[in-house]
């Protein structure tokens, strides 16, 4: 009992992580109809420009900001410059420009900073708390609580506020949004700021727990596009819980079966409830117009 | 005389095969030479299954390891020579794509492309992880074809370079032949009628699942050849050729030359293969310079570079 509450604690923080990097890819998938490989990567330059603005002597909380601001107009940048120009491509091609975005930040990061593994310091200490039997390091609570926090503020964001309405009907009908006078081109550029602000945030929270380089980018984004799939795409509801329950997937399956077959397991049973549920766990069943 | 018709596609490459070596300075470049066929012949395979069918796979490296790694387990383990761990491999593969293709192919897009990307993880992951086998991440060394002392007894003596420059060349005529009969078949027409519109070709009675299918399978096996090739040609191998970024390169290669022709593959796979080696000069900047290209190639050369560059020609009127 004890043993399993210590991998449900494991299992929700990384699968915090996880939802986090999934309600990315769908605030960017809901507003342009693109899944964002480089979603991975913000994670990463949230973490990495937070270690260095801290090393170079920046109070955490500032650094922190700094990294978020930094990666939600890296963002804005990728919408701009890669994204907008190719509107009305193909899925294939628009994987392989997310993908060229992805190589090309983790290639930038490595030249401007180094290769080297960095960490934070935990935000409240290193000691652990001690919960229904089993250890919790501080530092997992601020993850799952800051996707909590996230989460209701986006849902506030999108149930409270004019804007937030303006990208859920742009999500649901562009042309139809447009006539509305809603200005479409400014909600997509809101949308790769917001997913690039969230990863950034995820990667300051969590850098004290897994530590950070430039290539930890491609096995989150992996991760958090599973995820999304799983929940159904394009849907937050489905992101956090598709996250959540990859995360426990692998915290069990390294508990119970085995450590070096946690991803795959995980995998495994995405692909599972794919064949049973081709959309997802909350996705919507459309009809393909001919 | 028109670039459509398949005999003036395969002697047009055939031609620059043969004439490429006059310029080479050193050995070093049949070397490079044959691993740009051999990749181009995983990618024809994929031009099969993204630009005849339109179906993504993001996990055909998993075909590619399965092809490694029967070459480089099958002689050491069964005793079968190397020539025949080839069709094993491939065998493994088209069977392990029937397996898997009927649910996958029922998916469309992105759900398609993150279950394909599943399959990859799970074959790179058994590779790596199953050190009793396969030596882990560190790889493990794969037995030599043989071929070339055959050929050192009839008289011909080959350098290894210049051995896997023509046999993998061969091996890629070879392949693009196949595709490009495959195309013009009817098989290959209703092939083509699902990547335009899947309910449209249902209507006119084309069986659209078993068509995905057989496009699966076969670009299956042609990965599953191109991954032993490489082993082979290496004489070592790692999990890494069944990996998530090794995917990623042969889609790469398949849509930056242009996805919809043969040549544009073979080309896009030549680039992308010669770029890495060029761009060491670079190092550090390397995968900047790699991003980038991809980037910008798909926003203003949308149908590929060959394609692009043919399509501007012709419009220039030259």
């Amino acid at each position: 009992m004890d043993a399993l509450m210590q991998f449900v604690f494991s299992g929700l923080t990384v699968g915090a992580v996880y939802a986090l990097v999934a309600l990315g890819f769908t605030i960017i998938y809901n507003a342009s109809d693109v899944v964002n490989f480089a979603q991975g990567e913000f994670v990463m330059l949230g973490g990495m420009i937070t270690v260095f603005a801290f090393d170079a002597g920046l109070p955490l909380p500032l650094a922190a900001i700094l990294a978020i601001v930094a990666t939600a107009a890296i963002g804005v940048a990728l919408n701009k410059f890669a994204i907008e120009p190719a509107r009305g491509a193909p899925v294939v091609s628009l994987i392989i420009i997310t993908i060229g975005a992805s190589i090309l930040i983790r290639g930038a990061t490595q030249v401007l900073f180094d290769k080297q593994l960095h960490r934070l310091p935990a935000f409240s200490g290193d000691d652990p708390i001690h919960l229904l039997g089993a250890t919790l390091l501080p530092q997992s609570l601020w993850v799952i609580g800051g996707a909590i926090a996230i989460f209701i503020a986006l849902w506030l964001f999108f149930t409270r506020t004019l804007l937030g309405k303006a990208v859920l009907a742009t999500a649901n009908n562009r042309l139809a949004a447009q006539l509305v006078g809603i200005n479409t081109g400014f909600v997509m550029t809101l949308s790769f700021a917001l997913s690039a602000a969230i990863g950034a945030l995820a990667g300051v929270l969590v850098t004290p727990i897994t530590l950070v380089s430039y290539d930890v980018g491609v096995g989150l984004a992996l991760k958090g596009f599973a995820a999304a799939m799983l929940g159904g795409m394009g849907n937050p509801k489905g992101a956090l819980v598709g996250g959540l329950l990859l995360g426990l997937f692998e915290a069990l399956t390294a508990g119970y079966i085995s450590s070096q077959y946690k991803e795959a397991v995980a995998f495994v049973v995405i692909l599972a409830v794919l064949f049973v549920m081709p959309q997802g766990l909350f996705g919507q069943k459309t009809t393909e117009r001919v | 005389m028109t670039l459509k018709n398949k005999w003036v596609q395969l002697a047009i490459l055939a031609a620059i095969i043969l004439i490429l070596p006059a310029f080479f300075p050193s050995g070093y470049y049949y070397r490079v030479g044959a691993l740009v066929f051999v990749n181009a012949l995983s990618v024809v395979g994929l031009v099969i299954l993204i630009g005849y069918a339109g179906q993504i796979s993001l996990g055909h490296a998993g075909f590619a390891g399965i092809g490694a790694y029967a070459c480089a387990l099958a002689p050491v383990h069964l005793g079968i020579p190397p020539v025949l761990a080839i069709l094993l491999g491939a065998a493994i593969s088209a069977v392990l794509a029937l397996l898997i293709g009927r649910p996958i192919l029922r998916l469309k897009g992105y759900y398609l492309g993150v279950a394909t990307l599943g399959f990859g993880i799970l074959v790179s992951m058994v590779l790596s992880n199953e050190r009793g086998l396969t030596g882990g991440p560190d790889g493990m060394a794969v037995p030599s074809l043989g071929l070339r002392p055959l050929l050192r007894d009839m008289g011909l003596r080959l350098s290894g370079g210049e051995f896997w420059y023509i046999f993998n060349a061969a091996a890629l005529l070879t392949g693009i032949w196949i595709a490009l009969n495959l195309y013009q078949s009817a098989t290959g027409r209703a092939m083509r009628a699902l990547h335009g519109s899947e309910t449209a070709a249902q209507t006119v009675g084309i069986d659209v699942s078993r068509f995905k299918l057989q496009a699966f399978i076969i670009s299956a096996v042609y990965a599953s050849v191109g991954g032993s090739l490489l082993a082979l040609q290496n004489g070592f191998i790692t999990p890494d050729v069944a990996g998530f970024m090794h995917s990623v390169e042969m889609v790469t290669m398949a849509v930056l030359g242009g996805v919809g022709s043969v040549l544009g593959a073979t080309f896009g796979a030549a680039v992308l293969t010669l770029l890495p080696q060029i761009l060491t000069v670079f190092h550090d900047y390397e995968h900047l310079v790699l991003g980038l290209v991809m980037i910008l190639v798909m926003i203003f050369l949308p149908l590929g570079l060959l394609p692009s560059l043919a399509a501007r020609i012709r419009w220039r009127g030259v």
